[in-house]
C-alpha cells in the first residue's frame, strides 16, 4: 500500500520528537505503517526511511528482524494460538488444528475473505490460562473450541470491539504526558528524565 | 586478501605473551592485530583492519588468559592489556576452530571449482589450513536464487555469504552508503537491499575486494580468470589525481581487474568503482592503433614517419608565441617533463597548461605550503574545505574526510557555492553566492579580528551567508588546535579560478601558518604542474623569470615570455595567433568549460595535433592523431595530490602501435633537430632529479620504491608577502584591514625560514658555483576579483561534478558508462515555482548569446536565486552556458512550452 498519510504523518513527527536521534522512531514508525495499513508496505519503509534519515534497506534490516512485522498484507485478525508445552497439554494443538478446519486454512496463512490469519506460535507467556491464543496481541484465555467458535463468530460479528484491527500493538499512539517525557537532549548533555527528577524532589517512590 | 594490521605508534607499551614468547604492544591494541605483527597470525573473516570490529564470525577464538585462568574469547573484540598471556595453537583453539569452520561451513556450498573466488578464497584457506578436514551435515544446505544483481557492477550469491558483516560495514562505516543490510533473522539471514534501491554507491567494488567468500563478485571480473593465473603488479590507480595504490591483476596481456593496495598514507586499501572498473576502457575496440592524418576531410591511417612528418611540419619555423600545449595531466611525472623540455626548451613556448580551465592557476598549487591526506586528516584537526564535491571528485579523498571527521573528530568548515556530500558531514557549512568565495572567506577572517565583539564588529551578511553563521565558523577557526589545513579546488567551473585565488588569499593572511591540499582531479595534474606545464613556470615549482638562467645552462633555450594558460591559449587560437595547438590527452571541445571558445580556436588554430588514447571529439578536428600508450601500458611516475611520487608499471602491450608519450617528445624533438637527451626513463629521471629542485634525488628514489612512494619536499615554504604583492603592480584594497596587517608580520617570518635552510640538493648546487638555483615560486595574492551583482531576474549558476560525467574514459569502460546521473539544472523550490512550469519543466537557459535547453527540478537543498547543474554529462550542455572570461555565470530562465 502506501506512505503515511497525513494524519499518521504527524503522529510519526510526533513520535520521532520523542526521541533525541530521530533514528530511535523506527520501531515504532514501524507499528504506526503496519496499523495504517495492516502490513509494513515497502513505501511505508521508503517513508520511514525518508523521516528518520535513514536508508530503506536500513528500516527494511530492521524491521524483518522482528516477526510481528508483516510484510506482506495479513486478515484484518492475526490469531496467534500457542502450542508450546503448557497449552499442548490441555488441547493447544487441538485448538490449532480445530481452528484450521473451521476456517479453512492452515497455519500462516489468511482466509479469502482476508478475515483472519492463523500463527502457530511458541509460548506467549500465558501459562496459567492455557490454552491460549492471541487476537491481534489481545489474549483469549483458556480457550476451548467452542469457544474459539464464539469469538470467531463475535469477531464476524464486530461485536470485540476492544481488538483493533490487524495485529496493531496501539502503544505507539498512546499520548505521553509532558511530565512523562523523557529529556530530548542529545545523550551527552542528558540530565535526568523529568519524571525522575520530579520524583526523586519528593523524596520518595510515590511517583 | 593483503589485509594487514594498521601502522601502530606504540607510546603507552605493554607487554603480552603470545604462545609463550613476549610480545610488546600497544595498549589498547587488538589482540588480533598485535598478534599478527608479532608473526602470529590468527584465522579470521569479519575482522578488517581498517574497519571496527564486530566479533561476529568467531573464527578468532583464541585462548587469553588475563589472571583468571584462560578462557576462549574472540581476539578480534580484545584490547591488549599488560600481562595478558595468549596461546593460539592449544588443543582448545583448535577444537573451537573447528567447530566454527564447520558451523560456517553447514550452509556454504561446496562450489568452490565454479567460483570466482576458488584459489584465493579466505574461508577455503582457512578451512584447508584450520578446519575440521570433514563435515557431518548431512542435511539439506541453504538455497537461494543464484547470484542477484544488487547494482550495476556487484552480484550477490547469498548461497555463499558466511554474515561477517564486511560488506554491510563497509557499505555503513567507510562509504557512508548503508544501501545494504542484514535482512530476516536467524538461519534466514541474509545481505540484501531494498527492494528497488541498488548498492548504487560509488564504492561497492571494495565490498568484493573485502569479501571473505566468494559471495560477492564484480561483474567486470566474473568468470574472467583463475586467481592462480593473475599476475599481480602494484601500481597507482591515475583516474583521479588521490594516488590510491592498486594491484593490477592481468593474465594473457590483458588487464582484468584493480584491488586497492593498502597505502596507510593515500587510500587505506580502498578505490572507487570508476578507478577500480576503469580497466575497461584500456582495451576497448576504440583505442587508437595508428597514427592517423588529415587528408580532405577525413583522418587516414598513416605510416608513423609521415604521421611525425606532419605534426613537426607545423612546429618547424614558426614563432614560439605561435605554439601552444594543452593538456598533460594524463602523462606520468617523466612524459610531462620530457614535453616541457620539449614546449619550453626546444620549441620555446610557453604556452603550456595541463589544465583546462577547470584548476587553480599554478601559482596557488605550488607556491602554497602542502598539506598531505594524513594532515588534512589528523585526529582532532580542523580543515577548511573550499573545493569540488570530493565524493564526485576525488572518491577516496571524501573516504578519508568522512572517516576524519566520523571518528577522528575533524572538523571542517565547508565553503561551497552548493550543498554537497561533505554538507551533512562538515561542523560549519557556509554556503555562499557563486562567485563570492573571496568576499565570505574575508568575512571569516574579518569577524576574527573583532575578538569577542566579532559578531557585532561583522555583523553583516557576506557573499549570501548570513553574519551569525560567520561569526560561528570564525570561532571554530579560532579554536583550532594546531594549523589549520585548507582544501582548495573548484566547487564549480562557473565561477573563475580567481574568484577561487581571492579566497586562497584570504585564507593565507588570516592563517599564516595554514597548509593546503589541492583537489585538483585530473589524475597526474600535480606531477604536470611539478614539470613545468604550465604557463609562467619551468620544472620544480619555480617562475620562468627565475629559472630561466638555470634552464637555459642546460636545454637548448627557454621561453622569452610568460605564455598564457587555456583560456588564452584557446582566446588566441581563436584569434589566430596559433599556428599549431597540441593536445596533450586534452580534448577542448569536450572538456573545455567554455564550448564556444573552444569550437572558436579550433577554427582560429591553423593545426591540430592531436596525441591521444581514443579518438575524442577534438582529436577527430585534429590535422595529426598520435596514439599513445595509457595506464597499464607504461612505465614511470605520478605525482597525486599531495605530491607524492608513486611508481606506475606497465602490465601490457600497448594497442597496435600506440608510442608513450616521452618517446613521442623525443621523436618529435628529433625531427626538429633536438636532442632531447632521453633514451629511456631513467634518462628522464636523473635529468629530473638534477634540474629540478622539488624532484633532487627523489624520482629515482620513488621509482624504486614500493608502497607508499616519496613525497615530494615543499621546497616553497614561502607565503608571499602583501606587500610583495602590492609591489608588483595589484592594488589589493583588502590588504590593509588589520588581520592582514598582523599576517604580514607573520608572513615575514615564515618567508625567512626556507631560504636559510634551502634544500640540501639546491644548497649543493650553489656550491658548485656556476648558477644560483631558482627561487622557489610563491604565492602571491593578486587582485580581488570583481564580481557584479546579480539582478534580480537572473540565477546564478553552478556547475559541479561528478563522478561518472561522460568523460572518455568513463564512456570507453562498460561498467561505468551509463551510469551518470540524466541531465538537469537544479533551482529552490520557490524559483521553481515563479517559474510556473508546467508538467514538462523544461526550461531555456540563457547567458547573454548562449543558451540552452534543460529540465528544471526543484531542490530545497539549492540557494535561491542559485542554478545547479553537473558538469560533462550527455546532453548537459553546461559549457555552452559558460563564458571563462566573466567571474561568475549568470543565466535567465524561460519555460519552453
Amino acid at each position: 500500500m502506501s506512505r503515511f498519510n497525513e494524519a499518521n504523518e504527524a503522529i510519526a513527527h510526533e513520535i520521532i520528537a520523542r526521541y533525541p536521534r530521530p533514528k530511535s522512531a523506527t520501531i515504532p514508525l514501524c507499528h504506526l505503517a503496519q496499523e495504517q495499513d495492516g502490513y509494513l508496505a515497502e513505501d511505508a519503509m521508503a517513508h520511514i526511511a525518508e523521516l528518520v534519515g535513514i536508508t530503506s534497506a536500513e528500516v527494511m534490516g530492521t524491521a524483518t528482524f522482528y516477526e510481528m512485522f508483516k510484510l506482506a498484507p495479513v486478515g484484518r485478525y492475526v490469531i496467534n494460538i500457542c502450542t508450546n508445552i503448557s497449552c499442548q497439554l490441555v488441547g493447544g494443538e487441538e485448538l490449532l488444528e480445530h481452528a484450521e478446519s473451521t476456517l479453512g486454512i492452515t497455519s500462516g496463512s489468511t482466509t479469502a475473505d482476508g478475515l483472519f490469519t492463523i500463527e502457530d506460535v511458541e509460548c506467549v507467556a500465558a501459562c496459567t490460562e492455557a490454552p491460549a491464543c492471541q487476537v491481534n496481541y489481545r489474549y483469549q484465555h483458556r480457550v476451548t473450541p467452542e469457544a474459539f467458535d464464539t469469538l470467531i463468530a463475535d469477531l464476524r460479528a464486530g461485536r470485540r470491539p476492544e481488538i483493533p484491527d490487524h495485529g496493531t500493538l496501539g502503544a505507539t499512539r498512546q499520548h505521553i504526558s509532558e511530565d512523562r517525557v523523557a529529556n530530548i537532549t542529545p545523550p551527552e548533555q542528558q540530565v535526568e528524565p523529568a519524571w525522575y527528577a520530579a520524583r526523586n524532589a519528593t523524596g520518595g517512590e510515590s511517583a | 586478501m593483503s589485509e594487514s594490521p594498521r601502522p601502530v605508534t606504540i607510546d603507552q607499551p605493554v607487554t603480552i605473551t603470545v604462545n609463550g614468547s613476549e610480545v610488546t604492544a600497544q595498549k589498547g591494541e587488538l589482540l588480533i592485530d598485535a598478534c599478527e605483527r608479532a608473526g602470529t597470525y590468527i584465522p579470521r573473516f569479519c575482522y578488517h583492519s581498517r574497519m571496527s570490529p564486530v566479533g561476529m564470525c568467531r573464527m578468532c577464538l583464541v585462548e587469553v588468559d588475563t589472571g583468571r585462568g584462560p578462557a576462549l574469547q574472540p581476539s578480534c573484540m580484545l584490547e591488549c592489556g599488560d600481562g595478558m598471556s595468549v596461546d593460539t595453537e592449544s588443543a582448545k583453539v583448535r577444537k573451537a576452530q573447528d567447530g566454527v569452520l564447520e558451523f560456517l561451513l553447514i550452509n556454504h556450498p561446496l562450489d568452490c571449482p565454479v567460483c570466482d573466488k576458488g584459489g584465493e578464497c579466505p574461508l577455503q584457506d582457512t578451512t584447508v589450513a584450520y578446519g575440521p578436514g570433514e563435515s557431518r551435515w548431512v542435511e539439506e544446505k541453504r538455497h537461494y536464487e543464484k547470484p542477484i544483481a544488487i547494482s550495476a557492477t556487484v552480484q550477490l550469491d547469498r548461497e555463499r555469504c558466511i554474515l561477517c558483516d564486511r560488506c554491510t560495514r563497509f557499505a555503513d562505516e567507510v562509504a557512508g552508503d548503508p544501501l545494504i543490510h542484514f535482512m530476516h533473522r536467524g538461519s534466514n539471514t541474509q545481505v540484501n537491499t531494498f527492494p528497488g534501491e541498488p548498492f548504487s554507491s560509488y564504492f561497492s567494488g571494495n565490498t568484493v575486494q573485502i569479501c571473505p567468500v566468494g559471495a560477492l563478485t564484480a561483474t567486470p571480473y566474473r568468470f574472467k580468470a583463475r586467481p592462480w593465473d593473475l599476475e599481480h603488479a602494484e601500481s597507482t590507480c591515475t583516474t583521479c589525481s588521490v594516488g590510491c595504490r592498486v594491484s593490477i591483476d592481468t593474465s594473457r596481456d590483458e588487464v582484468l581487474r584493480y584491488n586497492g593496495v593498502d597505502s596507510d598514507p593515500v587510500n587505506w586499501g580502498w578505490l572507487c568503482d570508476k578507478g577500480r572498473f576503469g580497466f575497461e576502457a584500456i582495451k576497448h575496440e576504440e583505442r587508437l592503433v595508428a597514427p592517423l592524418v588529415r587528408s580532405g576531410d577525413s583522418l587516414v591511417a598513416a605510416r608513423w614517419n609521415d604521421a611525425l612528418d606532419a605534426a613537426v611540419a607545423g612546429l618547424r619555423s614558426v614563432p614560439a608565441s605561435s605554439i601552444a600545449v594543452l593538456g598533460g595531466a594524463r602523462l606520468t611525472n617523466e612524459a610531462a617533463y620530457a614535453w616541457a623540455k620539449l614546449a619550453k626548451g626546444v620549441l620555446g613556448t610557453d604556452n603550456t597548461d595541463c589544465q583546462l580551465g577547470d584548476g587553480l592557476p599554478a601559482d596557488a598549487v605550488l607556491g602554497l605550503p602542502v598539506a598531505t591526506i594524513d594532515d588534512v586528516c589528523r585526529p582532532g584537526g580542523t580543515v577548511i574545505y573550499l573545493g569540488p564535491d570530493p565524493k564526485e571528485a576525488l572518491p577516496v579523498l571524501f573516504i578519508r574526510l568522512r572517516h576524519a571527521i566520523v571518528n577522528d573528530g575533524v572538523k571542517v568548515v565547508e565553503l561551497t557555492p552548493q550543498s554537497t556530500s561533505l554538507t551533512p558531514l562538515a561542523a560549519a557549512s557556509l554556503t555562499y553566492r557563486p562567485g563570492e568565495a573571496g568576499v565570505l572567506a574575508e568575512a571569516i577572517a574579518a569577524a576574527h579580528g573583532a575578538g569577542a565583539a566579532g559578531v557585532d564588529a561583522a555583523g553583516v551578511d557576506a557573499a549570501g551567508v548570513d553574519a551569525g553563521r560567520i561569526a560561528a565558523a570564525s570561532d571554530l577557526l579560532a579554536q583550532a588546535s594546531g594549523p589549520i589545513t585548507v582544501v582548495i579546488g573548484r566547487p564549480s567551473v562557473a565561477e573563475s579560478a580567481s574568484t577561487v585565488v581571492d579566497a586562497i588569499g584570504a585564507i593565507v593572511r588570516r592563517f599564516p601558518d595554514a597548509t593546503f591540499l589541492p583537489a585538483l582531479r585530473r589524475g597526474n595534474v600535480i606531477g604536470a604542474l611539478n614539470a613545468g606545464l604550465a604557463p609562467g613556470v619551468l620544472p620544480g615549482r619555480v617562475r620562468r623569470a627565475d629559472a630561466a638562467e638555470w634552464f637555459g645552462a642546460a636545454w637548448p633555450r627557454v621561453p622569452e615570455v610568460d605564455g598564457e594558460d587555456a583560456a588564452g591559449i584557446l582566446r588566441a587560437a581563436a584569434e589566430g595567433r596559433i599556428d599549431t595547438l597540441v593536445l596533450l590527452g586534452a580534448d577542448p571541445l569536450g572538456d573545455f568549460p567554455d564550448a564556444s571558445l573552444a569550437e572558436q580556436a579550433f577554427i582560429g588554430a591553423r593545426r591540430v595535433v592531436a596525441i591521444d588514447l581514443f579518438l575524442t571529439e577534438s582529436a577527430r578536428r585534429a590535422t595529426v592523431v598520435l596514439p599513445a600508450t595509457g595506464f597499464a601500458e607504461t612505465d614511470g611516475t605520478t605525482t597525486n595530490i599531495e605530491g607524492r611520487v608513486t611508481q606506475v608499471v606497465r602490465r601490457v602491450t600497448p594497442p597496435g602501435t600506440a608510442r608513450s608519450d616521452w618517446q613521442l617528445a623525443v621523436d618529435l624533438a628529433d625531427r626538429l633537430g633536438a636532442d632531447l637527451g632521453f633514451e629511456s626513463l631513467a634518462d628522464i629521471q636523473a635529468e629530473m632529479d638534477e634540474l629540478s629542485a622539488v624532484h633532487a634525488g627523489l624520482t629515482v628514489a620513488a621509482a624504486a620504491s614500493d608502497l607508499d612512494g616519496v613525497v615530494l619536499p615543499l621546497v616553497s615554504a614561502t607565503v608571499a608577502d602583501p606587500a610583495e604583492a602590492d609591489a608588483t603592480g595589484s592594488d589589493s584594497a583588502s590588504a590593509s584591514d588589520s588581520p592582514a596587517a598582523e599576517a604580514t608580520a607573520a608572513d615575514a617570518t615564515v618567508a625567512d625560514e626556507p631560504a636559510s635552510d634551502a634544500d640540501p640538493e639546491t644548497a649543493a648546487d650553489v656550491d658548485d658555483g656556476l648558477i644560483p638555483a631558482p627561487a622557489p615560486l610563491a604565492f602571491v595574492a593578486p587582485a580581488p576579483t570583481t564580481v557584479p551583482a546579480l539582478d534580480a531576474y537572473a540565477a546564478r549558476l553552478v556547475v559541479g561534478s561528478t563522478l561518472y560525467d561522460a568523460g572518455t574514459m568513463v564512456r570507453h569502460a562498460r561498467s561505468s558508462a551509463g551510469l551518470g546521473p540524466a541531465a538537469s539544472i537544479r533551482l529552490h523550490p520557490l524559483d521553481h515555482s515563479q517559474l510556473g512550469l508546467g508538467t514538462s519543466g523544461r526550461v531555456r537557459v540563457i547567458n547573454g548569446a548562449r543558451s540552452t535547453v534543460l529540465t528544471a527540478v526543484a531542490d530545497g537543498s539549492v540557494a535561491r536565486g542559485t542554478a545547479v547543474m553537473i558538469g560533462g554529462l550527455e546532453g548537459g550542455d553546461d559549457s555552452a552556458l559558460i563564458d571563462v572570461t566573466a567571474a561568475v555565470t549568470d543565466v535567465r530562465l524561460e519555460v519552453v512550452s
